[in-house]
Order: structure tokens, then C-alpha cells, then sequence
């Protein structure tokens, strides 16, 4: 999907933050308590990973970046227990403003619509019957695609090519597995590209060339001739 | 009451939630608890450090982690959430792998606990991937011109560790000697390990 959590590539974020000493897992309280909150949101709202991730993909650029990491796990954490209709749009924030004084009213708890999903098995990795597409050391095009919903297709490798460096282990496909679409097990490919591929030289780009490597879906792939 | 249009802290939407969430019964307190006490205590970048340590003293561990990253930290009980996965590579004088996920910020947790701030920035997932070597420079690591640098963007459900390389001057030190110099930034790739 389009939007701003697609971020490789992107420019105008200024410099990176040094690694700081000793930086505490939850610098504030309420992070620790975000981020275990959304791990349990994910199962309250009948949800799995790959829908949470969509979760942080759909906010808007305010919603995603003013809070940081963990303001925008709680916000997809809201946001996947209002798709289940667990909670009512604008409760969280009602009920916000009643801890801080004022008299509000809250909406009333909606009837809960989970998706129709359930797990097959634990975890991603499946087992597939079909051989694998590709080899270590094919050529390979990532396709110019750009789904509506779910992927991790990152926008910056679409419609370029380089090398399988590896066949990785089967796993059920993110871009349908985070609608309930079904798992479309299948082969994942880390695919090795060059960077001047990838980028164009000049500025926000390392003038010495260097490697990458993306883990891309079987159908993510074509073969590049 | 004075009527207040700012919209509420992530602080106290926080305190909403798991108030809304408790009081329905969906979540039992203790639970997060539970989850916070484990990322606070129990999993962390030490478990990394103990890997990184046993490969350096331990030729065939060494052999067996760059081989089957998942199977040699299962060895050592470092698996879990976020670990289905796990490959190991190795950082050499000529060849520095560098780690990072733009699309949201996956990370190896059972080894090396939750992600550190700079992982999670955007102005890292947006630059590492297009000029590492300078963004590595800003981070206080200086690579010579004939180092080649491979940058691994986790987009699916594998996750990376780097293999440090061991500095020079700590032939005499023993594995638990050794676990202390490890650093998480030397097993992103962002920093070398120090000798002490």
C-alpha cells in the first residue's frame, strides 16, 4: 500500500539518531504499556500480525509520526479494535478526555464483528509442494506492482532486478494472509541488488556502490530475461 | 469545566484503552505486566552478546550459527516471538552487513530484545538502505573505501544478526570475558565491537 510507513528510499528526515548508552526499552511509562496493550490487541480484535502491520500503514502521517513507535502501535492497536468493532470509533479518545476532567459522553461498545479467520498453525512458515520458482544465482524482477491493501513489496525495489542469494524457508503470503484472504503459502527469495539499480547517483545517494538485499515473495518475482 | 479541544496525549489514550479493555474483561492487567517485565528483563541484547561470545571462542559453533542461525540460537534457548528465522552473517575486514526493516521496524527479539530508537526512526529506515556508508559515518562508524557494505532490508518474516568481528587484543579473554564488549549496535552493524 501507498503511504507514508513505506519509508526506504524516502528523503528529508535529517540525520540519524546516534545509539545512546544504556537507552531504556520504554523510555516513558505508557510506551511499555502501548506496546504490550497492541501485542494483545492484535488477538482481542481476532486479528493477526500482518493485519497489524496494514494497521500501521493505513494511519495518516500525523497519526503514523507525532508520537513516535509506540504512539503509532497505539494507534493501530485502536485502530484494529475499531475494524472488529470491539470498540467505537472516537472511544479511546472520549474516554481520554474524561480522565482528564471533562464531562463527556462515551459512545456505547459496539457489537463485536470480528473477521471470519483463524490460524492454520502457529507462526508464518508453511510447507509447499511445489518446487521453488527460483534458483540462487537467477536473475530476477521484482514486478511493478503496487497492491491497494498489504505488502512488503517495498515500493524501492518495484520493477528492478538482481540476484537470489538464497532460497529462504516457505511462508504464507502477508499481502492476502492481513485481509483473511487466505495463506498462499510460498518460497521467499533474498534477492541481492546493486545500489546503482536501485538509486540514482547523486545527492541522498552513497557515491561508493554498495549491496542490498530485500526478502521478496514467490509472487513478488518474475524472471528477468 | 473548561471545555479543552487538544486532542488527548498518546499518555493518556494509553491509560484509556487498557482502562476500556479491562473493565470489558478482554485484558487482564497482569498480563501486561507480564509482557513488559519480560522486554524490561528477561529478553535483551545480553542474550546476542552470549552468541556472539560463544562463536568467537568456539570454532564449530561458529560454524553451525553462520550455517542455521535458528537451530544454533535454539541451542542456547533464543527462540520465540519474532525468531521463526533467524540468519547469521558475518562481518569481516572486507565485507560489513548492515541491518534494518523500512517497512515498520522487525527486529531479532528473542536475541536481541526490542529495537533500540535510531532502528525506529524514519530517518534511518529511509537512508540506510540508499547511503549507508554515510548514514553509518553520522553514527560514529568509519568504514575504509574497500569495505564492501550489503545492507539487509527485513521484509519478511526472516530476521538478521551480524556477526561481529572479534577486535584484536582480546586472544587472552575467555567467552565470559568476551560477553560484555558485545554491543546490540555491533550486531545490527552499526558500530564495531571495542576491544576493552
Amino acid at each position: 500500500m501507498e503511504g507514508i510507513a513505506d519509508l526506504g528510499g524516502t528523503t528529508g528526515w535529517g540525520p540519524v539518531r546516534p545509539p545512546r548508552r544504556d537507552e531504556p526499552v520504554f523510555p516513558e511509562r505508557w510506551n511499555a504499556r502501548a506496546f504490550a496493550l497492541t501485542l494483545l490487541a492484535i488477538r482481542v480484535s481476532g486479528r493477526n500480525v500482518d493485519a497489524f502491520r496494514h494497521a500501521l500503514e493505513r494511519l495518516d502521517r500525523n497519526a503514523y509520526l507525532d508520537d513516535g513507535y509506540f504512539g503509532r502501535w497505539l494507534n493501530a492497536a485502536e485502530l484494529m479494535l475499531t475494524d472488529s468493532a470491539i470498540l467505537a470509533p472516537g472511544a479511546v479518545t472520549a474516554r481520554a478526555r474524561v480522565l482528564r476532567g471533562e464531562q463527556i459522553p462515551e459512545p456505547p461498545a459496539p457489537k463485536p464483528r470480528k473477521p471470519d479467520y483463524k490460524p492454520t498453525a502457529e507462526g508464518s512458515l508453511r510447507t509447499v509442494d511445489a518446487p521453488a520458482a527460483f534458483a540462487v544465482g537467477e536473475r530476477v524482477r521484482a514486478k511493478n506492482m503496487s497492491p491497494t491493501g498489504h505488502t512488503r513489496l517495498a515500493g524501492y525495489v518495484r520493477g528492478h532486478a538482481g540476484v537470489v542469494a538464497a532460497v529462504q524457508p516457505a511462508a504464507l503470503l502477508p499481502d492476502t494472509h492481513a485481509h483473511f484472504l487466505g495463506e498462499n503459502p510460498q518460497y521467499v527469495y533474498t534477492v541481492c541488488f546493486d545500489s546503482r539499480e536501485l538509486w540514482p547517483s547523486g545527492s541522498g545517494t552513497d557515491s561508493r556502490p554498495f549491496k542490498l538485499t530485500v526478502e521478496l515473495y514467490e509472487s513478488y518475482l518474475e524472471q528477468d530475461s | 469545566m473548561t471545555s479543552d479541544d487538544s486532542t488527548p496525549s498518546a499518555a493518556l489514550r494509553t491509560e484509556a484503552l487498557e482502562q476500556l479493555l479491562v473493565e470489558r474483561g478482554l485484558v487482564d492487567p497482569a498480563v501486561v505486566d507480564g509482557i513488559i517485565n519480560t522486554y524490561e528483563a528477561d529478553i535483551g541484547p545480553l542474550n546476542g552478546a552470549k552468541v556472539v561470545a560463544k562463536a568467537w571462542s568456539d570454532p564449530d559453533y561458529r560454524r553451525r550459527l553462520l550455517e542455521d542461525g535458528t537451530a544454533a540460537l535454539g541451542e542456547l534457548g533464543f527462540i520465540g516471538t519474532q525468531g521463526e528465522h533467524i540468519v547469521v552473517v558475518e562481518n569481516t575486514d572486507k565485507t560489513h552487513n548492515v541491518v534494518v526493516c523500512t517497512l515498520c521496524s522487525c527486529y531479532p527479539w528473542p536475541v536481541l530484545g526490542l529495537p533500540p530508537s535510531w532502528y525506529k526512526d524514519p530517518a534511518y529506515r529511509a537512508r540506510v538502505v540508499r547511503e549507508p556508508r554515510a548514514v553509518l559515518s553520522e553514527m560514529g562508524l568509519d568504514l575504509d573505501d574497500d569495505v564492501e557494505i550489503i545492507v539487509r532490508d527485513s521484509t519478511s518474516e526472516v530476521r538478521w544478526l551480524v556477526l561481529p568481528q572479534r577486535p584484536a587484543g582480546t586472544e587472552g579473554l575467555t567467552e565470559e570475558q568476551l560477553v560484555p564488549l558485545v554491543t546490540r549496535d555491533a550486531m545490527v552493524g552499526v558500530a564495531k565491537v571495542a576491544a576493552p
